[in-house]
């Protein structure tokens, strides 16, 4: 519970020096708030159930097309069907999980891995070559922020709306690994063989955390599209799930909150850091290396003590 | 499509192959003996390639640069596995991880180091001659290729079923806590085949340089396709490798000459597949 | 009245406005795949502001350069960055198409200019220029050279020819502006293959070019430029190669070998071209750099030359984004790639070099070297060629199926 008021604390206090940051400052943050939202969603699969995945970016794919094909062929999502379209972001990556998670799900450890890998580039692939729909390889242009009374065109408003959603998709998260799914799930990373000998479904288990974990990468999406105002197949590339991997590695699998925490941090490097220095990508890969060999439990870790 | 066709296919095809075996064989030995997926065995391939350059703009010699540049990666293979790998024990997830982390590290270290303009490693005028058979042109390299390819695998097979090394290896990869048991040094061997992982891999660079070019970039592009080879074939099988690297090989070339519209599938489509079916590959094992 | 006074010079001062100061964001990779593309961008326009001192007609010139990545969302991340944060009086750049098309709606969004000094997407100055008003492109779009490399085709004895393009936007640009002009002269494509951007072995595809084509037409991008001429060679292909922009451009030129001499290209800048202007411009950049300037270098060159004439013009003093915009596609100038002027969609129009590949000296230096010396010139090339701009206008853009293989079975 503590955690949770510090990352609420840590959230109102970006809410309220927000307005006095520079424009590039609020892209930023809501960056690292969309980020944050798939990295609790690898963080569901990696942290909670033990799966490690190398292809979420699959789903954030599915939920960025979809809602760029609706704005510029259909010109839907742009005013207050816009939570249509999270919504709609939301299914459609939950439904290419539950596709997926019937090839995927009969593997773990590192045959998950790979076959994960393998589902997020054909996802690529699909991107890449269907022209008519996805743009190909130019990706789809949107033309605007959608506009409901508030106008998203305005990165404040749009990050508070992205902060919004982030917290929703926080708790959610949180009440999901607190009831006894989510412990079933930890159990299921901790020693599968003793589940299923005590009458638990673990593949059931494990395909609804997958499913879950499309559907809040299919959200991230939605905003991602928003975000940048282009989805292109670079999005859904093989760096774009490792980077996923490497928050909630970095941040500390199993907290949910880690998720956010290294997101903070790739961001920071990525986009900050490299505008200053040339070297910015050594400091990724060195504190990747770091934290992997001292830092088990991630970021958070430091603050957790006892707990392993 | 005529006999002509298919022979020059097939051909292309297994020299294709004869490469991706020397990418495979490295990464299935590495998973059978450590059981983890060395993520950065692309930047091995990669470093390969440009240390080679370094020899070869040096001395001349491209021969000189196929040792040296395997060597070198041999050890930095074995700095890797002793200094990093080793000390997280037996925790296959995070060492996996950790492979990522320097596959970022020498990714930008290689750029600051040779530049990111595209090189190729020109093999000396022997090899690049074209041999014309039936009617054919078959390009000499392609054929030093597979000949280099067969070479390697005999050669490790040999290691492997014929020598005391190779059968302490062979009992690691069956069981690593028997292997124990009964006297043998497992975090030796994991040095050894991590390091001969690397050596092979950069040969490979330096074979695919003539072939692939050398660039920044090459060595994301050449994991998912090694990936392919070892699943196909099976994790940790070296026969696996053979065969899934001349199946890949084959596959990849009639498929993109046959079936042009499925190119960005025809790779990882297969792949899922397999792995849906049989998670541990056609030849491989638990 | 005193304190309004101050407030206005105050407003006036903390606005891009000064006449002292031209700030200048440059959108390039410089880290992934692309970096060297993108050094050779920077390099490019920095050497120009080097040969000016730092001085546009006194303007004192920061040049902010910002990694894009070659990915789209970063470019836009980071044009907002300029844009907002540094407050760029321009921004310039951008490599990919798709980094061309993320940058321009942040031009609407944030008012600025942005100079497209390479990204050569068809579109972005064709059907889609009436939403981007701060948009104009001082490089080419991907048909422009290789309508007027159709005809010359054509009207030089080639009759059919089998295609091989990198299977990506540009690629399809390339080879339609091609395609086009070829069949309507009354030649026939009669193949298209479309390997994937990235390709290094060609061994599928090499076996399925049609026998009876009298020449291949390829479009090779990065290291695929390297491989394609030199498998064709091995496999015994003897037929001549009549290659897109960026196949036998300046850099990859270096690391090619003997296999590509007498493939000819098309281009709006060659190495090559035999003027005291440009000849002055390798030497130059040779010297700086170590290495042949490719049209990469020497589009952002030309770019900021002619930036620098628009503050010639206004003798320092930045004249906001709209008349900027106005100013700059009315100049004429002599540049490095022979002269160029803009046509009203805002994209040059300049002279098209059909080039072959020779090995000989050049330029003084003493080696013999790989050179795209140019065998004829197309004056005054717009990115619409011989055809109306209405009529083009009308038809698609150029795409994989488009112009339809009539001649394809």
């Amino acid at each position: 519970m503590k955690r949770i008021w510090i990352l609420l604390s840590v959230l109102a206090l970006a809410a309220a020096v927000a307005p006095f940051t520079g424009p590039f400052v609020i892209l930023l943050l809501a960056q690292i708030l969309v980020l944050g939202i798939i990295a609790m969603s690898v963080d569901l699969l990696l942290g909670y159930t033990g799966l490690p995945s190398l292809g979420q970016a699959a789903y954030l794919g599915v939920g960025a097309y979809l809602t760029a094909i609706l704005a510029t062929k259909l010109g839907f999502g742009l005013g207050w069907d816009f939570w249509l379209v999270v919504l709609m972001g939301m299914a459609a990556g939950a439904a290419t999980a539950a596709f997926f998670g019937l090839f995927a799900i009969r593997a773990s450890g590192v045959y998950f891995l790979m076959i994960t890998l393998a589902l997020g580039m054909c996802v690529w692939g699909l991107a890449y070559r269907w022209n008519s729909l996805t743009g190909g390889d130019n990706g789809i242009n949107m033309r605007g922020r959608p506009k409901f009374g508030i106008e998203l065109a305005n990165d404040l408003t749009f990050f508070y709306v992205v902060l919004g959603l982030f917290i929703a998709s926080f708790f959610a998260l949180h009440l999901l690994v607190s009831s006894p799914f989510g412990k079933s799930l930890v159990g299921i990373r901790e020693r599968e063989l003793r589940m299923r000998i005590l009458g638990y479904n673990t593949w059931l288990h494990k395909y609804i955390a997958f499913v879950i974990a499309g559907g809040f990468g299919g959200l991230a999406g939605v905003l991602w599209a928003h975000l940048n105002g282009i989805v292109s197949p670079v999005d859904v590339l093989l760096p774009a799930s490792v980077d996923a991997l490497l928050m909630v590695v970095l941040g500390g699998p199993g907290t949910l909150v880690g998720g956010l925490i290294g997101a903070t941090v790739v961001v920071f490097l990525r986009e900050y850091l490299a505008t200053m220095v040339q070297w910015w990508q050594y400091v990724l890969g060195a504190v990747y290396v770091l934290t992997i060999l001292y830092l088990p439990g991630g970021i958070m870790g430091l603050f957790k003590g006892g707990k392993a | 499509m005529d006999a002509q066709f298919w022979v020059i296919q097939a051909f292309n095809g297994l020299s294709y192959g004869a490469l991706l075996f020397l990418l495979a064989s490295g990464l299935t030995l590495i998973f059978g003996v450590m059981r983890i997926v060395n993520l950065a065995h692309g930047s091995y391939f990669l470093l390969g390639g440009y240390v080679a350059l370094s020899v070869i703009w040096t001395t001349g010699s491209w021969l000189l640069a196929l040792p040296v540049a395997a060597l070198v990666l041999a050890a930095i293979g074995m700095m890797m596995e002793r200094f990093f790998l080793r000390p997280l024990g037996f925790d296959p997830l995070r060492q996996v991880l950790l492979t990522i982390g320097f596959a970022f590290l020498f990714q930008q270290a290689a750029l600051d180091i040779w530049g990111g303009d595209n090189l190729i490693i020109q093999p000396p005028p022997a090899l690049s001659a074209s041999v014309v058979v039936g009617g054919l042109h078959l390009p000499v390299y392609r054929i030093f290729m597979i000949a280099l390819a067969c070479a390697i695998g005999l050669a490790l097979w040999f290691a492997m079923e014929r020598t005391r090394i190779g059968a302490i290896v062979r009992a690691t990869v069956d069981d690593a806590e028997m292997a124990r048991g009964i006297g043998i040094d497992t975090s030796k061997v994991s040095m050894f085949i991590f390091a001969l992982g690397a050596f092979l891999a950069a040969l490979g660079g330096v074979i695919g340089g003539a072939f692939l070019g050398i660039y920044p970039g090459l060595d994301f592009e050449v994991l998912p396709v090694a990936f392919a080879v070892v699943i196909i074939g099976g994790m940790g099988s070296l026969a696996g490798a053979a065969i899934g690297s001349m199946l890949v090989g084959l596959a990849d070339n009639f498929g993109k000459a046959l079936f042009p519209e499925i190119a960005y599938f025809s790779l990882y489509a297969p792949m899922v597949l397999i792995l849906a079916m049989k998670p541990t590959g056609l030849l491989g094992r638990e | 009245m005193k304190r309004i006074a101050v407030l206005i010079a105050g407003l006036a001062a903390a606005s891009p406005g000064n006449s002292q100061e031209l700030k200048i964001g440059f959108l390039a990779p410089m880290t992934g795949i692309f970096a060297q593309i993108g050094k050779d961008m920077e390099n490019g326009f920095q050497m120009y502001i080097d040969e000016q001192k730092g001085n546009f007609a006194g303007a004192k010139v920061t040049f902010i350069v910002e990694d894009e990545e070659g990915k789209p969302p970063v470019g836009v991340r980071k044009a907002e960055k300029l844009a907002r944060q540094d407050n760029v009086h321009l921004l310039v750049g951008g490599l990919l198409a798709s980094t061309g098309y993320a940058i321009a709606p942040v031009s609407n969004r944030v008012k600025t200019v942005y100079v497209l000094s390479i990204a050569a997407a068809d579109d972005l100055t064709q059907r889609d220029l009436k939403q981007y008003p701060y948009i104009v492109r001082t490089s080419w779009t991907s048909s422009q050279p290789h309508h007027p490399l159709g005809k010359w085709a054509c009207e030089n004895g080639f009759k059919t020819v089998s295609a091989i393009a990198a299977d990506y936007a540009f690629g399809h640009e390339v080879l339609g502006g091609f395609q086009k002009t070829f069949e309507d002269c009354g030649g026939k494509v009669i193949q298209k293959i479309w390997p994937p951007l990235g390709t290094k072995d060609f061994g599928p595809y090499i076996p399925t070019i049609k026998r009876d084509a009298d020449a291949i037409f390829s479009l090779m991008v990065g290291p695929m430029a390297l491989q394609f001429p030199k498998q064709l060679q091995e496999a015994g292909i003897k037929k001549p190669v009549i290659g897109g922009g960026t196949s036998y451009d300046e850099f990859v030129l270096p690391s090619m070998g003997d296999e590509v001499l007498g493939h000819v290209s098309a281009l709006q800048y060659s190495a090559a071209i035999d003027t005291p202007k440009n000849r002055e411009f390798v030497r130059k950049y040779r010297e700086k750099y170590g290495k042949v300037p490719s049209y990469y270098s020497e589009s952002n060159y030309t770019t900021a030359q002619m930036i620098h004439e628009v503050m010639k013009q206004t003798k320092g003093k930045w004249p906001g984004p709209e008349k900027f915009i106005q100013m700059i596609t009315q100049l004429k100038l002599d540049t490095p790639r022979g002269p160029v002027r803009f046509d009203d969609m805002r994209n040059p129009i300049q002279n098209i070099y059909i080039k072959k590949v020779e090995k000989k000296k050049l330029h003084g230096f003493d080696k013999d070297e790989l050179w795209n010396t140019v065998i004829h010139t197309y004056p005054e090339v717009s990115q619409f060629f011989t055809y109306k701009k209405e009529e083009f206008l009308k038809q698609p853009v150029y795409s994989r199926d488009f112009p339809p293989c009539k001649h394809c079975n």
